[in-house]
């Protein structure tokens, strides 16, 4: 990223509800994925970095609530506890929402720093609850946190190209 | 609290940090609810059903594979295979008349001591859907629910031996929980000794541990380890595992023992579920004050 990109002047078409709710669908159907072995303690969390994003760029539209909701049809799916992945995701978006104007003074590079400890607390949440009811914690899932941040800026480059308008004019 | 903050030209509703502590609150709620109680399970089912559509879709391009590479076996491979087999079968069938031979006497014996004939359980093949998307569960899906008469508690074992138990039943999906989990356990005899013990999950997918054997106990690498059958629902006799490393350190009341289990745990594709297994009598109630009791019942009916 020798050259950052011009992000305050850059024109980006108003995210419609619709497109919010296809990311976080896409989100989900990458964590359904079967992931085994090595690659389930690395999996990342796709629909908690796609609920990020849309709280630190849109944190009047993207709160809290849709994140719990997010939250609980992960929990339906993965055969943990109601409201488990629904807290972990309300601690990330409190945290997004938070940071959102700091967070966007940042190039993609700095921001995977800034990301990186609110995903680290949102997994530290959930293996908390996990704690408190079965006694015991897997360390390897905390590696999953460290590969989300590293997603990040992937992410935030694919989510913002989506936004922008189709370049007919240049033709 | 609104004094503290700047003043809002507008109203974006309650801040952030009000509406966490909601959310928090409310899904705490939900984890003390679901922990606890069986109330949420319905709309678990429900909701999980809406959702299958969409697991299948994703699980799809994996089971095409899986499909592919089934098709495309070198003819050289099948030729070897189908040898082995052949070879395989002679044997068994050898086995299998011995076998046949030794149950009908068996019959007859048990006929003769008037035991109660043990019956034949009947299985049920389904196949893994799913397996465990969470790291810290042991879990796996097979594709057959309560559509299927399938029900939770019932026992799902491979060819070789016990692989779990039916935990939760979805219309047409069961969860099941492996041996292996830590959560579970299992009650096992010595096959060799017909010493009874516990076995437990460690969390890892090709270990078991004997927990609470002393020291002293009669228990050697390579002993088989047999349900026993006592607590009613795994029938007896299923094999478990195999016992493959005992640490005796006189400091500790107890060995260390580590077991292997005998099914192929994280290996198959299609698992059988026990089903109609014999229901043991109605355990007594032996406490000392139901037999203190007894005897003023019966003297308050008589008059």
């Amino acid at each position: 990223m020798s050259a950052p990109l011009p992000k305050n002047q850059e024109f980006l078409l108003p995210a419609s509800n619709l497109f919010i709710a296809m990311s976080l669908l896409a989100a989900l159907l990458l964590n359904w994925l079967p992931w085994q072995g090595v690659w389930l303690a690395l999996r990342p969390d796709f629909v908690a970095l796609v609920a990020l994003y849309w709280c630190i760029h849109k944190p009047y539209r993207v709160g809290i609530g849709l994140a719990w909701l997010v939250g609980i049809l992960a929990d339906v799916d993965n055969a943990s506890l109601f409201g488990q992945h629904a807290l972990a995701y309300s601690v990330l978006a409190f945290g997004g929402i938070v940071l959102h104007r700091r967070v966007q003074m940042f190039d993609l590079r700095q921001q995977t720093l800034q990301v990186f400890p609110v995903l680290l607390l949102a997994y530290a949440v959930y293996a908390a609850v996990h704690w408190q009811l079965h006694g015991y914690v897997a360390w390897e899932y905390f590696f999953g946190s460290a590969v989300s941040a590293l997603l990040w800026a992937p992410l935030s480059v694919l989510l913002q190209a989506m936004r922008r308008p189709r370049a007919e004019a240049e033709l | 609290m609104e004094h503290t903050q700047s003043f809002r030209f507008f109203n974006r509703g309650p801040s952030p940090a009000v509406r966490l502590v909601f959310f928090s609150l409310l899904s705490l709620l939900l984890l003390f609810v679901d922990a606890r109680y069986q109330y949420l399970e319905s709309a678990r089912s429900t909701l999980s059903v809406l959702f299958q559509p969409l697991q299948r879709l994703v699980s799809a391009p994996g089971s095409l594979w899986h499909g592919a590479d089934a098709f495309l076996t070198l003819q050289s491979n099948l030729v070897r295979e189908n040898e082995e087999l052949r070879q395989r079968h002679g044997t068994d069938a050898v086995k299998l008349q011995q076998l046949q031979s030794l149950q009908a006497e068996n019959q007859n014996l048990r006929q003769l001591l008037a035991v109660q004939q043990r019956a034949d359980y009947s299985m049920q093949l389904a196949e893994i859907a799913y397996i465990e998307r969470d790291i810290f569960k042991r879990k796996l899906f097979l594709d057959k629910g309560a559509q299927a008469n399938v029900q939770a508690g019932q026992v799902v074992m491979d060819d070789s031996g016990v692989v779990g138990q039916v935990t939760r039943v979805y219309p047409w999906l069961s969860e099941v929980t492996l041996i292996t989990d830590k959560d579970h356990a299992v009650p096992v005899q010595v096959l060799r000794t017909g010493l009874r013990s516990i076995v437990f999950g460690s969390g890892d997918t090709s270990e078991l541990a004997l927990r609470y054997m002393p020291v002293s106990a009669d228990i050697q690498p390579g002993d088989t380890l047999v349900t026993s059958g006592i607590d009613g629902t795994y029938p007896p006799g299923l094999p478990v595992a195999q016992v493959s490393r005992i640490e005796r350190d006189p400091a500790y009341p107890f060995a260390r023992v580590q077991c292997t289990p005998v099914a192929g745990v994280s290996k198959q594709r299609q698992l059988l579920i026990l089903s109609g297994l014999p229901k043991l009598p109605e355990r007594p109630e032996a406490a000392p004050e139901t037999v203190a009791e007894k005897p003023k019942k019966i003297r308050q009916k008589k008059p």
